[in-house]
């Protein structure tokens, strides 16, 4: 039994896999990419944005959070998938507040770079043009609610990495929202510092450091020249 | 409230002047000279040739306009430079800043830049589908409603009543409500909240190039596509 090959396929092309990977770490470790946007390697997955979805033996799964087995044979970059990718991302935008011109993060927003790879024209849908505020209290450090699209990776990163316990996601459903942890609720009253993981994150323009807006030119930034499906698979690339 | 009407006709006449200047500079250095080549040699046959050619294929019409945007879309589809003249060899223009025409009659191919703030921008908008085969969204606004969509989240009656009765040193100002003056929507909305749309093209505004490939890919039957060095949200 032990002499089973832990190799499984991705749209045909055979992976080699350690026992204990999923099935996105396989693959991007195989030099595979598969879209995503809550998963980020230094984190636990925990399979929210479900851009990541593949058939696993027909079946659809998250890649992030199903453990890569020998044998499985799976379906990622196909039109059907694609095109369902194409609605979660359009429903991400109508929902929140994603206006890409006046966002210091456009070029280097993973949101907007899968809206690229996957020739998200237009979002479609009637936007709810949210009203969800920015808190602007900590000096070095802003939040615009507006453009969170609820990946938790701020909320891990504050409890698991700086230790600080920062933010949380409250409400359900529709109302589901981050909020932060402090008597008044607003980013000044925490011991947030610009340095904490949880300030890094965040892959799009919802939490961002101050006063270093557009400061890499238009040209130089992250997704202005390779497409997340490049970049993803660099190095030092999350 | 003079204002508006005044910076409407600048924006129209500036538009008007930049491609009727480039046009008769370049034609006559360019294309007089090759001209002058062939009637010396071959008098009637490319005349006729075109005249037959033309007669056999009507040309498209292409009708763009903008409703809440900045006119830079417009600008950049200008960008496409002496592309233009390849263009218009294929197409005309119906109702557009280039050719000052004030209602879009049939066409083919109908431009909406900006989105829809105004009881005006609804009825252009609503003419231009009635009477384009295909329209195209241009630009973040007639997408995705773009910057005025961030009034959005304002009351309008607000934000008018700060802006023309709140003001300091001014008495009995009121909100300007000259019937000319089309009425503000409660909130603005991308084009295709409004009318059935066909193609878009995003971008803040798109280059010039992305414009070029997309029409091109559109005129000539393929599906269109943008590259990602042309498709950009910003």
């Amino acid at each position: 039994m032990t002499d089973i090959a832990n190799t499984l396929t991705v749209d045909g092309q055979t992976i080699t896999f350690e026992p204990g990977q999923t099935i996105m770490q396989a693959a991007l470790a195989a030099g595979v990419f598969m879209p995503h946007l809550c998963y980020n390697p230094e984190f636990k997955p925990h399979g929210s944005c479900k851009l990541c979805t593949v058939t696993v033996n027909g079946r659809p799964q998250s890649a992030c959070t199903i453990a890569a087995m020998p044998g499985q044979e799976i379906q990622s970059d196909t039109p059907e998938l694609n095109s369902r990718r194409r609605v979660l991302l359009q429903m991400l935008f109508v929902e929140g507040h994603h206006f890409c011109p006046g966002c210091e993060k456009s070029g280097n927003c993973q949101l907007q770079a899968l809206g690229y790879e996957m020739e998200m024209l237009t979002p479609h849908f009637n936007h709810f043009f949210p009203d969800r505020g920015v808190d602007a209290t900590h000096p070095d450090v802003m939040i615009d609610f507006g453009r969170c699209i609820m990946c938790e990776l701020c909320v891990q990163a504050s409890r698991d990495v700086d230790g600080k316990n920062i933010f949380a996601l409250a409400g359900r459903g529709l109302a589901s929202h981050v909020t932060v942890n402090s008597p008044s609720g607003k980013l000044g009253d925490t011991n947030l510092a610009v340095t904490d993981k949880a300030v890094e994150v965040c892959p799009v323009g919802a939490i961002l450091r101050k006063r270093v807006g557009f400061a890499v030119p238009i040209g130089e930034r992250i997704y202005d020249h390779d497409p997340i499906s490049v970049k993803a698979l660099e190095p030092d690339e999350a | 409230m003079s204002k508006k009407p005044v910076a409407k006709k600048t924006a129209k006449a500036a538009k008007a002047r930049k491609p009727a200047k480039k046009p008769a500079a370049k034609k006559p250095a360019r294309v007089a000279k090759p001209l002058k080549a062939v009637t010396a040699k071959k008098p009637a046959k490319p005349a006729k040739a075109e005249a037959a050619a033309s007669a056999r294929k009507p040309k498209l019409r292409i009708a763009t306009t903008s409703l809440s945007g900045c006119f830079g879309c417009h600008t950049s589809f200008l960008d496409i430079d002496e592309r233009i003249l390849q263009l218009v060899e294929i197409a005309e223009f119906d109702r557009s800043p280039i050719t000052d025409i004030k209602h879009c009659g049939p066409c083919d191919i109908g431009i909406i830049e900006g989105g829809v703030c105004n009881a005006e921008n609804v009825h252009v908008l609503r003419e231009f589908r009635a009477n384009c085969k295909t329209l195209i969204a241009i630009g973040a606004c007639a997408i995705n409603g773009g910057l005025p969509a961030l009034r959005n989240h304002l009351d309008v009656t607000d934000c008018l009543t700060r802006v023309y009765c709140d003001r300091a040193g001014g008495k009995n100002h009121t909100v300007p409500n000259d019937p000319e003056l089309p009425l503000l929507l409660e909130k603005v909305h991308p084009i295709n909240e409004v009318v059935r749309v066909d193609y878009f093209i995003p971008g803040c505004p798109p280059s010039g190039d992305a414009i070029w490939k997309f029409l091109t890919d559109l005129i000539t039957g393929r599906m269109p596509r943008l590259d990602h060095e042309l498709l950009r949200f910003d």
